[in-house]
C-alpha cells in the first residue's frame, strides 16, 4: 500500500484524511446506487450473464480510468 | 456449525484476496493504467469459474446450507443507476484502490487508516438511503 495515502501521517493530514474519506464516500454511495460492487456485479453478476451487471462494470471502468489517468495526477 | 461455515467462507475469501494481491492499491492502479495483466487475469478466471459454478447449481438444482434450492435473483432492469452508480464507485475504487470487501480485509492486515475509508463508505450508503427516492434508477 502506498504511504502517500495509507500511512498514519497521511491519514492525519487534511488532504490525506479527505482522500480516504471521500474515496470511502464514493465507494459506499456508488455501490448502493449501482446495486453491487466488484464482487456483486463484475464477478457474480457477469457469471450469471446479467446485462445490468455489464453496464455497471462499464461504469466502474469509466470511473476508474478517469481517476487513474486524469484525477490522481492532479492530486499527487 | 452453520456459523462456522460462514466464518470459513469469509476466512477463505480474505486469504485468497490477500494472497492474490487483489487488495493492493498498486494492483488496482496498474489495472487502470493497463500496465499489468494481473487483475484482468484474476477477474477473468473468477468469472469463468463463476459461470461454471452457476450453471452447475442451476442444472443440478444444488441446495444451500439450509436445504433450500439456491435461487439467484436476477438484477433489476435499468440503465441510469448502473452507469451513474458504477462511475461513482469506479472513482472511489481508483482513488483508494479497494472495493467494499477488501476494506475489511485491509483492516485485518493492519492498515488502520482504512478505517477512514470504512467510515466514509458507511456515510455514503447512509446518504444513498436518504436520497434513494429522489434519484433516477
Amino acid at each position: 500500500m502506498p504511504n502517500a495515502i495509507f500511512s498514519i501521517e497521511a491519514m492525519l493530514s487534511i488532504k490525506g484524511f479527505a482522500i480516504l474519506f471521500f474515496g470511502g464516500l464514493l465507494i459506499g454511495f456508488g455501490t448502493r446506487y449501482a446495486g453491487g460492487c466488484t464482487s456483486g456485479h463484475a464477478i457474480s453478476g457477469l457469471s450469471n450473464l446479467q446485462v445490468p451487471s455489464l453496464i455497471a462494470v462499464i461504469g466502474f471502468f469509466i470511473g476508474g480510468l478517469l481517476m487513474a489517468h486524469l484525477i490522481l495526477p492532479l492530486l499527487f | 456449525m452453520k456459523l462456522f461455515k460462514f466464518l470459513l467462507t469469509g476466512f477463505i475469501f480474505g486469504i485468497v484476496l490477500t494472497k492474490a494481491e487483489a487488495v493492493s492499491w498498486y494492483r488496482i492502479y496498474e489495472m487502470f493504467m493497463f500496465q499489468s495483466f494481473h487483475m484482468y487475469g484474476i477477474i477473468t478466471v473468477a468469472i469463468v469459474t463463476g459461470i461454471i459454478g452457476i450453471q452447475l447449481i442451476k442444472r443440478k438444482k444444488i441446495k444451500d446450507f439450509s436445504g433450500n434450492p439456491i435461487m439467484i435473483i436476477k438484477k433489476e432492469k435499468g440503465f441510469t443507476r448502473y452507469i451513474v452508480g458504477g462511475i461513482l464507485f469506479g472513482l472511489g475504487w481508483g482513488l483508494v484502490g479497494c472495493c467494499p470487501g477488501p476494506i475489511f480485509i485491509l483492516l485485518g492486515t493492519g492498515i488502520y487508516s482504512i478505517g477512514i475509508v470504512l467510515l466514509g463508505a458507511l456515510i455514503g450508503t447512509y446518504i444513498y438511503g436518504l436520497l434513494k427516492d429522489l434519484l433516477p434508477h
